[in-house]
This record gives C-alpha cells, structure tokens and sequence, in this order.
C-alpha cells in the first residue's frame, strides 16, 4: 500500500475517471482522488482542468483532505483567478475556526494564493490573526505579511500591516519576534530605502533576548538583521558581541556563519588594546575550523568566507594552516578553493610544511587541480621571500617530472619569480631551456620566450632560440608574436651585432604580414624607436622593470570591507558586492564597516582613529594610471601579473601617448563618459607616420547623426570588470526604432561566444527587440559593433535614477553586469506634435508645481553671430553630418528648433517677447507622457531659459539633460 | 528565501517538484544540468550555480541531487543547511530516502514538504514536531487508516511548537525508563610517504537515545572537558552552564537526538591507532610492478582494531593485478582501477598484508602519481581523544532510569600517501 498507485492510469483517460471520482458521494474515495491529482501534480502533470472538481472538495472536516486540497490551490489559483474566488468564503470562515492549526493553516494558505482579487479578502482575517491569542497563529500571520506584500505592496502598507508587523518585533513570543523580523526583511530587501527595521538599543534588546530562545532558523534571521545595525560606540558593540558569541557553538553552520558575521562587523568598532578584542580573535577560530569538517557543500560557502575572513583578518587563522590540506577526494570545487586559502595563510613560520603539500599535490591526477598547485608555489616563492629558493628547487623538481603541463605551469610561475626578484634565480634558465620543445601552451611559450629576450646576454644561442619560435610566427597567438617581436628587440638591443637580420625579419613580419593592430602598432613603435634614436630605444625598452607586488590577487580593501558585511551571504559566494549581480537590481544598499569610535577617553589614543581599513597595509591591487605609463614600453608584461586583460589595455594607452601626447585620455580603457567639450589635441592631424594614420580609426566609434542626437560611446563595462570582454556603446533613435549601438571588444587570450544580453526591467520598458547577434566568435583583440533595435515593451520598473538601464551579458566565460544611463531624448517619439490649442489648453491644465526651470549655459548656437564656432566637437567621432564647417542658420532659435525638431522635439509655436524669443514645445515619450516645453532665447546671450511642464515631474531632470546635450552638440 | 525544490535523480530525471511561492518553471535545471555534465561526477557538482534569474543550490545525498531555488539574496547555507534536514527528514520517515521510496510516498512527502517551509521560510523542522503533523506511513497505520477513514494527518497543534522546549512533546510515558549515550569519534588525517602524520583530528558526536517519561532534566559531565576544542551542542543544552562549569544541561528531546557534535584538533596530539607499511613501485622499463602493504596497530590503548577495509585509486597505467591477502579478501576493479580489500580484525601476532604484482600498460611511461591509500576501521570500547563521560544525573522526576555509554572510535577521511 504505497503511493505509487495513484500513478497508475486507466484506458479512458486520466482526467475523466479523476473528476468522477473528486464528485463521488463516499469521502474515501474523494480524498484517494485528491491524492491522485496531488501525485501528478508532483511530478509536473498538468492537471489544471480538475480546479472546480477539487475546490469542491474544499469544504470538509477532514483536515487531511483540506490540506491536500490547499495544496492544490496554491499550485493552479493562479491559472483559474476567477474560479478561485469560490474559495474565499471556506477561508474566512477558517479564520475562525476554534483550532488554531486551522485558523493558522487557512492564512497561510490564502497568502500563497497569488490571486489579485483573493488578497483584497484576505485583509480582515490577517488583521485579526496578527493579534491572534494563539501565537502559532501570529507567527503563521506575520509570514502571511510578507507574502502579501509581493503581490501588493500598495495594499500592506495601506492597510498599516507594516506597522502591525514592526508591533510584533516586540512579541512575547521569541518565534513569533523572529517571524517578523524575517517577513519584515524579505520586504525591506524590496524596498531599500524604507527603513523598515528600524533599530535602536531598545529594539536590539529585544533581539537578543529573543535569540536565545527561538528556533535555528529564526536566530539566523534576527542575526542577519542585528548585523545591520550599527552600535552607537564600542561598548554597546561589545556588549552585543557578548551576547552573540554563544551562537558559534550552535549545530547549525547556517547560526554560525551569521553570527561570524555580526562579530567579524562588530569587531571593527573595538579597540585593539581591549582585552575583549583577543578573547573574540581567540573564539572565532574554532567554529570555522569546525565549519569544514561538516559535508562538501557546507564546505565550500565556508571556505569562500574565510577567504574572505583570512584577507581581513588574518590572525583568526594564522595557526590553523593544516585544516586546509587538501585530502585526495576533496570534490574539486573544495580543493581549489583550500589551495587559495594555504596561500594565503602561508607565512615563513609554515612554508615549509606548506610547500610539501604543495609539491605532493602537483602529483595528483586532477589537471586543474595540478596547475593550480604549482602556481601556488610560484606565489609562495612571491609572498614569503626566504621560502623563495626553495620554491625555484621544488619547481625545478616538478620540471624534471616532464609531465608536460607541469612543467609549462612551473615555467609561467618561474617568469614571475624572476621579476620579483632579478638577478638572483637566473642560472636555471638552462634547465629551462631544454624544454623549450615541449611547449604548447600560449602563456607558456610566451613566457619563455620573455625570460630568453631578458636575458639574452646570458643565454649563448638566444638567437638560435628566438628564430625557431619565428618559423611559425604567423601561427602563433596574438600574446606569443608580441612577446616575440619584444623579445627580439631587446636580443637586438643587446647584441646589435649578429642580430640585425632577425630583428629586421620581425618587424616587417609584424608590421606588414599581421592584420593584428596591437602587433603591428607595437612593430612600428620599436621601428621607429630603433630607426630614429637607438639609444633612446635601449633606455626604453631594457628600462629598468618596477617589481611585481607581493599580492596580485587580493581583494580590494573598500570592497573587502564590504563584502565582511555579506557574509554568509551569496555575494560572500562570489566574492561581488550584491549591487553586482542580485536580481531585479532591487537598489541594494551598500554596507559598510561601522568605524572604530570609542565611547570615552580612549578617543584620542592614535590606535582608536576611525580608520575602516588601515591604510597603507595593502598593497595596491590595481596599479595607478601612472605606473601604467611609466611602464610604457615594457609592453610585454603589463602591471604586476594581473592578467593579460589589464595588460593589452595598457598596451593601447602606451602606444597612443608615445605619438599624440595626452591622447590617452581619449582613447584608453578606461571609463571616459562621451566628453563632448572635451578638447582636441592639436597635433592630431599633425603628420604621423603614414601607416599609423589608421590607428586612431581604429579605436574611433563611428557615430551616425542621421536621426535624433547620437552621443559618442562611452565604455560600459571596462575589460578588467569582465574578464577581458569591453563592451562600450549608445543609443540611437532613427526613424521611429531605438536601438544600441554596441562595440564589443574581446581583450582577453581565448575566444568568445556564445553572447546573449538581457536587461533588467527599467522605467521605460526598454528591452532588447532581438536577441544578440554576434555571428562569429569573438576572437582575442577583435572588436565587432552591432546595433541591437530595441523595444518598449519590456515590463517597466522604476529606477533610480529615472534613466538607468541594468544589462547583463553573458559570454561563454561568465554573466557580466553592468549599468548605464540612457539619454531621454531616444525615447521621444515621431508623433510627439500637439497641437496649438491643445498646447495651450494642456499647458493651463497642468498644476503650476509641476513647472521646472532650468538654465541651459553655454549654449552654442546662441552665441554671439561674429565669434568663432566654438571648439568644434570632438572629431574622433567622424560622422556623415556633423554641422561644423558647415555654414550656420543665421538665426539662433531657427537652428535651435530644427536641431531640437531632429531628436523629436516639436516647436509648436513660436513668439517674440520683448527681445525674447520664446519657442513653445512639445515632446511625447514612448510611455505616453507628454512634455510640454518654454524655451527662452536671448539673442547674443549664451545662455537660454527651459521651463519644463509635465504631469509626472520626476522626468523634467531628465528631458531638461537631453536638451541640453541636444543644443550643445 | 526558497522558493522552490526539486528533486532529480542520477540519471537527470526530475522526479518530485515542490514550490514554496510562485511556480517556478522546471527548465530552470536546464542550468544544472549543464553544471553537470562540466563537473563529469556527481560530487564534483559546484553548490551554488547562478543563472540569470535565479541561484540554484544543490546537494547530493543518496544518489538524489536535491536543488533549492532561489532567487534573492538568501544566505547559502541556510538552504544547504535546510536541505540537509529534508534528507534527514526523509530518512526519519521511511528508513531510508532513495528515489523509489519516495516516489512511493509521494503525497506524504508533499504534505511534509509543505509543513517545512512556508513561503520559503521554515517552519517545522523537527522531526518530532512534523511526526505529531504528519504521521508516518507504517504498514498498520495504512491498515487501520482504511478502516476507520482515519487520516495520518494530526489535527492538533503540535505541543512542542511554542513551548519553552520546542523540542520536547508532553506526555510522554514509557514503561522502561532509558538514556543511551554513543561517544563516537572520527579520526581525519593525512600520513605522508614515511609515515609521519601531516594533520590529523578528532570529530565526535555524542548520540543519545533517551526515552524517559515525563520531564526529565539530565546533567552528563566529563572527566576531561577541556580536551574538547570546540563544540556545537543541541539546541537544548543550557550554553550558560557549560561555559561556566563545562557541565552538560539538558531538558533531552524525545528519542534519537545529536546531544553534542565536537572537534579535537591537531594541537592536541591526535593518536593514530593503525599504520601502513607500502612499498609500491614502478619500473620505467619493465610492464610490472611490485605491490606490498602491510597493516599493524599502533596506539590502540590495548584495544583490537576491527572493520578494516583498504581501498586505493590505482593509476590509470595499471592493467591488473595479481595479489594474494594474508586474510581478508580483495578485489581489483580494472575500469575504474579501484583495489580494495577488505582486511577484518587486525591480530597483532600476525600483521594482514598484500602482496603481488601489477600489470602496467607496456610501453608506457611510470605513472606520474601515486596512489594514496584509504583506510577505514573501528575499535570498540574506545574514544581516541580520552574523552570520557563522569556521570549522569536526573533531577525533575522520581523513578530511576537505567543509563548506558558506549564508546567508538571509526576512521573518518584517513588516507596515507604512498
């Protein structure tokens, strides 16, 4: 007698023999019915069509089938709406049922029924059971809140719920506090900004109190809210830390983690000196150790947060290194991420055992675990300088072992060894050199290939080595040839002798054989350096190299801070902040670590400064544009080992600034915002030499002026930020369709594909029209532009600000998230004319608050008829249509009105009053919303006046920017 | 918080799908699956794996992946954790949780599901709470059920639910008055080639069975508490008085409960009570290797040694081998070059070895690895670390109950490297 027979079918059809039994007069048979469909429902069946047959079933006193027939409502109300309404009167009169597990159950159940018109039924049987005797029924009720609240925010908070709820965090009972204090979050994750826990000593202390006694679950709740708080001084942090401390020895890892967090948050406002702040170091050790013997999922949230715990605060778990050996059958997502933690605790007091582990884990089967190893003792070798020569022998052992990717992995880490420390290491090269055949790898060869163009002096057949890798030159990777043709340059440099031929070899191949522009741009750099100054080019190229920093990979320290504010969190998963990457972008307010602030006399002692993170003690993860260029032309290793990304985009920025001089602010990689006063170096169209002339085309986005204004792109979403993938872009609107014109840039070493876009929902409904088109993959340093149409049909959510569009794209690699604001202008639509009368009446109609007034300065077409056009826009941008050069309408409202008319805002009429000129506007957006518009001009003044009317005013900020770069360009 | 369940079994069939909020739609596991098919084996599947709208978090226990749903920021473990307690549940009810069983109780497995989380948010948890709301199947129940139209449905507020030991029904009565205490201890470690130990730690567990009527109160106290280094207890020991005293407090919850789980770290000198003596070898010219283990006490504190099995991942370059066990028997799988040998008791007057030759792939090179060796055991009557329990007392009633400790002590993950 098992389940299973409900599964069993009939010849004549399912659904019919269900319904005859659901309307059978014998119960048995009715609920062996109901359990029937229950079982398909289970496995995905649809069996939506039985939805009268078993509401029907509804009303009984069997509890059983009452449960089984809520269940099946809260599966199929949501298909049937109007069917279930025939339900609501059993609810209600649930409510009152004398038995509290019915009273509770009928609430519950009626908040799971995600039915409009069932909610509005709901709230006088909530109320009531919000202030319920029973407090299984207040507890059920405060959940019932939060449910409600996701379909109809509007509604709870219109009905005082949220007030009622905030009631509860002072119930007497502890489950029924943790209910409202979970219920109350969930709303408060939607709504950020409405303050809804609202906390205060008072308030804490109630949840203090309530956590010693409620449930796991509800302490992880009030736990993830009191580590929102923060303390007025550190001894109100202190007493809170006290009364939390007892939570790490709790079963549940989930009321560990959460209390580690509170604590781990807490601490930062305790002075150092306090005995207190060692016994708390002292405590949280044990509970994380113990964290990873519990099972390999539990395991790896954990290790990601001590990652995180370790960078912070290293002293937790300086002693306990030996938890995180590896064991043989780890699942692999476990053993990566203890590497990363040994790493990072490693130190000159246990390198040795450290290394040990390391050289036995290089032996495993497991090849990514295996490459990871030896780049681990690479690290190592960085980090610990004493452990450094043993970690060059150990490497030196794993060459031996010939295991190929082995040996190309020691070799990758080897090249960076001997940046950290030149001139100490160099005599394995010759163990290096002999196995220079065995490579195959990119990263491989091109490090070797750097360390024979180092140290060329020292190596006899330099040459020899460097003209095998040549033969094959065109079907090398891009980070190969570069590191070839540097490598050959600086072999020339230093032995300008019998190298000559080879040198010369390499740069035609470079310059004219290779479509690649980085090669060929680099090629032409060292020609002309070589050509016109060689000894210029030897103090650039073998310059001195700036030592590579001891920690490559540690998290930056403000989002570092951040993320001990997360954790337990998924964004202590990912390492991101939860802005990065959480769904529906509903605004996430940024944490922060509350400052170190003491409550008395201990203020003035230099220990207790309200420093967040003290400065100076780490090191700088990303490298100030500065160093970039400084580093100019040692192009082939880019700033310290932060990957091949960072590096090509310096390779750019160096390039242009070696021949333009200043150019960089325009082109580099990094984050410039579509400037369009910014000025033109002059010496742009200064004669370069003629095979570079292309090269600024190259790195120009072409923009149409066609249609409505197009600002230049601007880069979105910076390669660094996207493992190598740069997407910079705009928005078009011609003839009636928007679209974004998007440049995506492959700056990393492997081949994209796969690529798809999705946007977050946004105020206007903007949505992609058509999924994104990317025909071919994406090669490294390869750019393709596509234009992708969009719609306005999206669902709509507003932002903030108004103008903000969430993207996220995805690429074979991962999902990137990026945000960027949208100009107004491209959602002002074709037919956005009204007419006199209507203006006029509209204009009346419209209430005198919502009036806004801007001043638009500056404006260049108003200026004076005799001056000079001013700076004409940038030209990086060569478009068809640009009026500069062009002769100018003589009157300055006549070309402010067709050059508004272009982007959709329509001069309705037109007037001169007292030397003024005043054009009356109008401009519709793709919602509906109409704008109405009083421009200002004053001829010979450079400056005009925009009143901006609009029944929803929050858009006038945005209308009043989009004229503005209208007019200005 | 969760928003939905779903069950899928090893061959990627979604058997059992449970939705806490809105339906979420089963091509979510689209995703999963693709995770996957990456990972080539099951254990290897990442926990977290995000997909545009929503995280999926996954556990795999018996051969089943039970993959959460969410979609807001909801902490990690919290849904690993709960997930546990759904296996764990499953477990409670019907022995065992595997696909058939619960496809057989599938409505039942609907209704508890139902009763653990509301909207996402737990609920009932404990598994004697859920047992007062949703009674098991047994074979009689179903009987009796079918003829008095009863349901096993429970129609009363669980007792537990709100008192001040959520844990603990009323009323409880038993005839035999008993408190079982398990001290069962797991060695973790690592031995390298030459048999020094590079880590090793204790996890301990103390296991209670306790069945006395009515509300006992029961303090249990060590003779050696400080060896533990840090311990997680069961919701219903008073934290005060162990930090105060080191002295285990407690209102018992009805029947089979985890009273106490604890960890002994390195620091504290871990004995080892077995070694391996290997002498495995390859040759780079010849297509056979030597293979020798031997296995012998060491630290048993005069205790046997029973339940040894060996088991080692041979290289890949192994074809076969030949091999003759001193007692025991053992078996080479040459597909997934998985040796074991199951050893029995170890009688220290004559050492169990295994001894032979392997069959490599000729013409190829040695293999590049070593195999590492995995151990398991268990000796009775024995709690590695020393722990040892002083007393036990009951205050709160009058009869006297009969009282019992075990101790045991199993090899956890312990593996020599060769």
């Amino acid at each position: 007698m098992t389940d299973s027979k409900y599964f069993t079918t009939t010849k004549k059809g399912e659904i019919f023999e269900l319904k005859a039994e659901l309307n059978s007069d014998k119960k048995e048979k009715k609920k062996e019915a109901v359990k029937k469909v229950i079982a398909s429902m289970t496995v995905g069946k649809d069996v939506s069509a039985l939805f009268p047959d078993v509401v029907n079933c509804m009303q009984t006193d069997n509890l059983e089938l009452k449960k089984l027939v809520y269940l099946y409502l809260m599966n199929y109300a949501k298909s049937q709406p109007d069917m279930a309404i025939m339900a609501v009167n059993t609810f209600v009169k649930d409510c009152e049922d004398p038995n509290p597990l019915i009273r509770a159950l009928a609430v519950r159940t009626m908040g799971c029924i995600r039915v409009d018109k069932i909610t509005e039924y709901l709230c006088e049987p909530l109320r009531k059971c919000l202030k319920d005797e029973d407090p299984y029924v207040r507890k059920t009720a405060a959940v019932c809140v939060a449910k409600l609240h996701d379909i109809n925010a509007q509604l709870v908070e219109d009905q005082g719920f949220l007030d009622t709820l905030k009631d509860l965090i002072s119930d007497s009972n502890p489950m029924v506090v943790a209910n409202a204090v979970a219920a109350l979050s969930e709303i408060a994750e939607s709504h950020p900004s409405s303050n809804l826990l609202d906390l205060n000593p008072q308030s804490i202390n109630k949840l203090l109190t309530a956590l010693n006694e409620c449930t796991e679950w509800g302490q992880i709740f009030i736990l993830d809210c009191l580590a929102n708080y923060t303390p007025k001084d550190d001894r109100e942090a202190q007493s809170i830390c006290e009364r939390v401390t007892p939570r790490l020895s709790h079963a549940n890892s989930a009321v560990v983690l959460s209390a580690v967090k509170v604590l781990m948050k807490f601490m930062e406002m305790l002075s150092k000196d306090l005995d207190y702040y060692g016994t708390l170091l002292k405590k949280l050790a044990p509970p994380l150790v113990t964290l990873l013997s519990a099972e390999p999922e539990l395991q790896y949230v954990a290790l990601r947060n001590i990652n995180l715990i370790v960078q912070k605060r290293p002293e937790i778990l300086k002693h306990e290194m030996k938890v995180f050996f590896v064991k043989y059958n780890d699942p692999i997502y476990v053993k990566l991420e203890k590497l990363d933690i040994m790493i990072r605790l490693a130190s000159q007091a246990n390198i040795a055992q450290v290394l040990a582990e390391l050289k036995e884990y290089a032996t495993e089967v497991d090849v990514d675990f295996v490459r990871k190893a030896v780049r681990a003792i690479g690290r190592c070798a960085i980090k610990v300088e004493q452990s450094a020569e043993r970690c060059v022998s150990t490497l030196l052992d794993l060459i031996q072992t010939k295991v190929n990717y082995v040996v190309q992995e020691a070799i990758v880490v080897i090249k960076d060894i001997f940046r950290k420390y030149p001139n100490k290491y160099e005599s394995v090269i010759a163990t290096l050199c002999e196995n220079l055949d065995s490579l195959d790898e990119p990263e491989a060869r091109a490090a070797m290939i750097w360390i024979v163009g180092e140290y060329a002096e020292r190596i006899d057949n330099a040459d020899e080595l460097l003209e095998s890798f040549l033969e094959g030159f065109h079907d090398e990777s891009t980070q190969v040839q570069l590191q070839l043709l540097t490598a050959i340059v600086k072999l020339f440099l230093k032995k300008p002798t019998e190298t000559q031929e080879l040198v010369q070899q390499v740069l035609s191949l470079a310059t004219q054989d290779s479509d690649n522009p980085d090669l060929r741009d680099r090629g032409y750099i060292y020609w002309r350096l070589l050509s016109t100054d060689p000894v210029a080019a030897k103090e650039v190229v073998l310059a001195e190299k700036p030592l590579i920093s001891e920690e490559t990979d540690l998290i930056e320290p403000t989002l570092l801070d951040e993320l001990i504010c997360y954790i337990g969190t998924l964004a202590s998963v990912y390492h991101k902040p939860p802005s990065a990457f959480v769904e529906g972008g509903r605004g996430v307010v940024h944490k922060s670590l509350p400052p170190r602030t003491a409550s008395s006399e201990s203020a003035e002692s230099p220990e207790t400064a309200p420093t967040g993170a003290p400065p100076g003690e780490q090191p700088d993860v990303i490298p100030a544009q500065g160093d970039l260029l400084g580093d100019l032309l040692n192009l082939d290793l880019g700033p310290p080992v932060s990957g091949p990304p960072l590096a090509t985009s310096s390779v750019q920025m160096g390039a242009v600034d070696l021949l333009g001089g200043g150019l960089d602010s325009l082109i580099g990689g990094t984050n410039f915002v579509a400037p369009p006063t910014a000025a033109v170096p002059a010496n742009l169209g200064a004669p370069i030499g003629s095979g570079l002339s292309d090269l600024f085309d190259l790195t120009s986005g072409v923009g149409t002026l066609s249609g409505s204004y197009v600002a230049p792109k601007a880069v979105w979403l910076p390669a660094m930020k996207a493992k190598g993938l740069e997407i910079s872009g705009t928005f078009t609107r011609q003839v009636g369709s928007i679209s974004m014109d998007l440049q995506l840039t492959n700056k990393a070493l492997q081949v994209m594909t796969d690529f798809a876009i999705q946007f977050n929902r946004n105020s206007f409904g903007l949505a992609p029209a058509a999924p994104l088109q990317v025909h071919a993959p994406l090669s490294p340093n390869q750019t393709v532009e596509i234009s992708l149409p969009l719609s306005t049909v999206g669902s709509v959510m507003k932002m903030e600000p108004l103008n903000n569009l969430q993207v996220a794209v995805k690429n074979n690699i991962d999902v990137f998230y990026f945000s960027t604001l949208y100009p107004l202008h491209i959602l002002f639509v074709e037919d956005g004319k009204m007419d006199r009368q209507m203006f006029l009446a509209t204009w009346k109609d419209i209430p005198n608050e919502n009036e806004a007034q801007f001043q638009i300065r500056d404006c260049p077409l108003n200026a004076g008829e005799d001056s000079e056009p001013p700076t004409p826009a940038p030209r990086l941008y060569p478009g068809p249509c640009t009026d500069w050069g062009l002769p100018r309408p003589c009157d300055p409202t006549e070309a402010a009105s067709s050059k508004l008319q272009s982007s959709n805002i329509f001069t309705v009429a037109k007037r001169n009053v007292e030397g003024q000129d005043m054009l009356y506007q109008s401009l519709k957006l793709t919602n509906g919303i109409w704008v109405l518009a009083e421009l200002r001009i004053q001829p010979g003044n450079p400056s005009c006046t925009l009143s901006l009317k609009c029944r929803a005013p929050e858009v006038s900020q945005h209308v009043y920017q989009a004229y503005e770069t209208i007019l200005k360009n | 918080m969760i928003h939905s369940l779903f069950l899928i079994n090893s061959s990627g069939d979604i058997f059992l799908e449970k939705h806490w909020k809105s339906v979420v739609s089963r091509s979510v596991c689209d995703y999963f699956f693709e995770a996957q098919e990456r990972a080539t084996e099951a254990e290897n599947v990442p926990p977290v794996i995000p997909t545009p709208h929503h995280y999926l978090l996954s556990v795999y226990r018996h051969k089943i992946f039970f993959v959460a749903v969410i979609q807001t920021e909801v902490p990690p473990l919290f849904v690993i954790e709960f997930l546990h307690r759904v296996v764990d549940t499953f477990q409670d009810y019907f022995g065992v949780c595997s696909e058939p069983v619960i496809k057989d109780n599938v409505v039942v497995v609907y209704e508890v599901l139902e009763e653990m989380l509301d909207n996402g948010f737990p609920l009932a948890t404990e598994s004697n709470i859920l047992k007062e709301l949703i009674k098991p199947p047994t074979i009689l129940r179903t009987v009796v059920n079918t003829i008095t139209g009863s349901t096993n449905v429970g129609d009363q507020l669980p007792t537990g639910q709100l008192s001040v030991v959520p844990w603990r029904r009323t009323g409880v009565k038993y005839t035999n008055n008993e408190a079982y205490f398990d001290v069962i201890e797991e060695i973790d470690a690592i031995i390298d080639k030459s048999g020094s130990t590079i880590t090793a730690e204790i996890q301990g567990v103390i296991d209670s069975c306790v069945k006395l009527t009515g509300m006992p109160d029961l303090t249990l106290s060590f003779m050696n508490p400080r060896l533990l280094d840090d311990v997680s207890f069961h919701p219903c020991v008073r934290f005060k008085r162990w930090e105060s005293e080191r002295i285990l407090s407690f209102i018992p919850p009805d029947g089979n409960f985890r009273l106490l789980s604890y960890h002994v770290s390195a620091q504290n000198l871990v004995a080892i009570p077995v070694y391996v003596k290997h002498n495995i070898s390859f040759r780079d010219s010849s297509s056979l290797g030597r293979f020798e283990i031997t296995v012998g006490p060491k630290q048993t504190m005069g205790k046997t040694i029973e339940g040894v099995t060996v088991t080692s991942q041979m290289p890949k370059g192994v074809l076969n081998m030949s091999l003759t066990p001193s007692q025991g028997t053992h078996t080479f799988d040459p597909v997934t070059k998985m040796l074991s040998w199951d050893v029995g008791k170890i009688n220290p007057q004559k050492l169990p070895s295994l001894k032979g030759t392997m069959s490599l792939q000729a013409g190829a090179s040695k293999p590049d690895e070593n195999p590492t060796i995995n151990l398991q055991f268990k000796i009775q009557q024995l709690a590695i670390s020393g722990l040892k329990v002083n007393r036990l007392d009951m205050y709160g009633e009058k009869y006297k109950p009969f009282k019992g400790i075990k101790y045991m002590t199993k090899a956890g993950k312990f593996q020599v490297r060769t």
